[in-house]
């Protein structure tokens, strides 16, 4: 994945809180490979029918400025794909359901946590407006006024340099191996025990054992 | 100085801490099902091979047909599985598939079969991993690119929230379960309201809780912003995971049960938010709008439609303003999910449904297949049946539609699940959740209505 700085774009209003990602992408859509693009299942069923949609009205936008707790809901990650796919770079929100803001970091997405959303909401509500985010700064533009968001040190710096977690994490693989050996040598309960083999033992919860 | 439960399982499992604060964590237990493909494939992506398959289980439960298992019909749904099945055929898993008498949904299978203990840290791409934490483990969901993490190094970065306690005092009502307290909660402090932090669940009320009616408390922590629940394991978790397939045999029993025994918090440990709640204050409790904190006391009305938020809930899910909750007729019912389909889930329901007819359709899923045979030996899939509802295999079902079991657009749904969001359950669908014996008192009656007058007698 490519890292970016800035980015320059037009933000558009979705004045809804709770979205949540069964909204963002129906289930029904998620067994469909990647490759195929996920961009036309965003926001699929509260788009269809609605002419008014507004990432519908303004095509080409790709700043997405919503209510608080954006994201809640299914961890599905595909969620962040059907943004990624349509073209949406950055999500404004006061605040944001925590796997989806790893998630959205995850794939090159900006969740940026803004304290006066509902001012940038009330901004928007005659149409699009430019906006200019500079990750370095942890700030953002719109439509000519500046306000800084939140965003934890290691996220910006995944963002810009657009590493992988698998990365950085094999740079300590002789650490875990020994964490591993230590932890097997002081509780070895936490490995799986062989179940017996043969038939399926039989289970009866609440310890009723006839 | 003084820890709490969550210091206790985070130090045992932090292998470094990044400048930033972020740790890396050592994952005992990685639970994988249909919806991992795309971790399966950025792993395969890199060329990278599963660090620890030893660790790691499938499980089919998405997407697993509730019927006509032996031959699946729907190609989409043959193929999620067969990726699965190919996942971890190639990788070395094991894998819990459609046939095996041991499938379920995750998050029923993972405590029944004995891979959650106390102590462990367990994720899953799922958000209701929380519900592993009842056994007082570290639980929590992850993304597909973090599954992919897992699978390749057997650890993952996490920040450490903040501690959070919500105690329980007190005795819980005739017909107030594990869900009514959940749903309480979350309607009192908001789908946010936990946000950032790991709850820790104390107090009598939840002492007095079986192993199943934790599981129900902490897998809808999610719903309340928390992405970890958990509950200091004691002699109900100890003789819950006593014996069961992948625990720890009788030899390494006693070593291992006075380590979970010294994961509680201690007396002084200090929290960063500490929410008190009266057992007494709590209802049969029903959601009403389209998000698990809409929620309110069946003997309510539907809440005026003050903000926009709470016009648009009421619009989607075709509800009047002050129309008594009590009443609301349904046009079927749902009986399964991780959150309420455990053994007890379908007793408790059993004892209100027994000789009584289901005035409309309904589907009861066992959370497992284990759950299946031991309901079946007990006879109360004769009682589901005898009252006109269908009992079928286990799976996530209506929990989420991925199978094609769906409410029809338009239809309102009395459901033992956890999220009653806009299409959740299908396109258009309206969902109101409740407690197992709620949907029991909804099937009998056709409408919303308080489970108790229905109970008396019984039990
Ligand atoms: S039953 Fe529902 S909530 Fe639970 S794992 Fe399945 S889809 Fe998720």
């Amino acid at each position: 994945m490519s890292g970016w700085t800035t980015h320059d774009g037009q933000a558009v209003a979705l004045p809804l809180g709770d979205v949540d990602t069964d909204q963002i992408i129906p289930a029904r859509f998620m067994s469909t490979p990647r490759a195929a693009g996920y961009g036309g299942f965003l926001f699929h069923d509260l788009r269809d029918g609605d002419a008014d949609f507004p990432l519908d009205r303004h095509a080409g936008c790709s700043v997405l400025v919503a209510g608080p707790n954006f994201g809640c809901g299914s961890s599905r990650e595909a969620a962040v794909y059907a943004l990624v796919d349509a073209g949406i770079r950055v999500v404004v929100a006061e605040s944001f359901a925590d796997i989806f803001a790893g998630n959205a970091v995850n794939n090159g997405v900006l969740p940026a946590r803004v304290a006066q959303t509902g001012e940038i909401l009330e901004a928007l509500r005659d149409g699009p407006l430019p906006a200019l985010i500079d990750l370095t700064m942890a700030r953002l533009t719109i439509g000519g006024t500046g306000y800084s968001f939140d965003l934890p040190q290691t996220w910006r710096d995944k963002l810009i340099n657009g590493w992988d977690d698998i990365d950085l994490t094999r740079a300590h693989t002789a650490e875990i191996e020994t964490f591993r050996n230590t932890r097997r040598a002081r509780a070895p309960w936490a490995w799986p025990s062989t179940p017996e083999p043969g038939p399926n033992p039989a289970i009866h919860p609440q310890g009723e054992r006839p | 100085m003084s820890r709490t439960m969550l210091d206790k399982l985070w130090s045992a499992h932090e292998v470094r801490r990044g400048a930033d604060g972020a740790s890396l964590l050592w994952v005992d237990r990685h639970l994988v099902h249909e919806g991992s493909h795309h971790a399966f494939a950025a792993l395969d992506g890199r060329g990278a091979e599963v660090a620890e398959p030893g660790l790691t289980f499938g499980v089919v439960d998405h997407y697993a047909p509730t019927r006509g298992r032996d031959t699946v019909a729907d190609p989409a749904i043959r193929d999620m599985i067969a990726r699965l099945e190919g996942n971890a055929a190639r990788h070395g898993i094991t894998l819990f598939g459609l046939r095996d008498p041991r499938q379920g949904i995750v998050h029923v299978l993972g405590p029944e079969q004995g891979l959650t203990l106390p102590g462990l840290l367990v994720t899953c791409g799922d958000s209701h991993t929380s519900t592993h934490g009842a056994l007082g483990a570290l639980a929590f969901g992850i993304g597909a690119t973090q599954v992919a993490h897992v699978l390749a190094t057997q650890t993952i970065w996490q920040a450490k929230p903040r501690a959070m306690r919500i105690r329980i005092d007190g005795r819980l009502g005739p017909a107030v379960t594990a869900k009514d307290v959940a749903l309480h909660w979350i309607a009192k402090l908001g789908t946010g309201g936990a946000a950032g932090h790991a709850v820790e669940y104390a107090g009598t009320a939840v002492r007095a809780l079986s192993m199943e009616g934790r599981m129900t408390l902490c897998n809808l922590s999610i719903e309340g912003g928390a992405r970890f629940g958990m509950v200091t394991p004691d002699q109900v978790t100890f003789d819950y995971v006593k014996g069961r397939p992948f625990a720890p045999g009788v030899a390494a029993f006693d070593a291992a049960q006075a380590d979970w025994a010294a994961l509680a918090s201690d007396a002084g440990a200090v929290f960063d938010r500490d929410v008190q709640i009266d057992a007494a204050d709590i209802a049969p409790t029903v959601t009403w709008g389209t998000s698990p904190d809409q929620a309110a006391p069946i003997t309510a009305t539907v809440p005026s439609a003050t903000d926009p938020g709470v016009r648009d809930a009421l619009d989607y899910m075709g509800l009047q303003p002050g129309v008594p909750l009590d009443g609301i007729p349904v046009d079927q019912v749902f009986l399964g999910s991780c959150t309420n389909a455990r053994i007890e889930d379908l007793r408790a329901a059993a004892t209100l449904l027994r000789g009584r007819r289901a005035k409309v359709p309904g589907i009861v899923s066992p959370g497992s297949m284990p759950v299946r045979a031991q309901a079946e030996a007990e006879g109360l899939d004769r009682v589901f049946t005898e009252a006109g509802l269908e009992w079928v295999g286990s799976g996530c079902s209506m929990c989420v539609g991925m199978n094609g079991d769906i409410v029809a657009p338009g239809k309102r749904c009395a459901s033992s699940t956890n999220r009653n969001f806009r299409g959740r359950q299908g396109r258009g669908a309206r969902t109101h959740l409740m407690s197992p014996v709620m949907v029991a008192a909804a099937a009998v009656t056709g409408t919303l209505t308080d489970a108790r007058p229905l109970l008396e007698g019984r039990e």
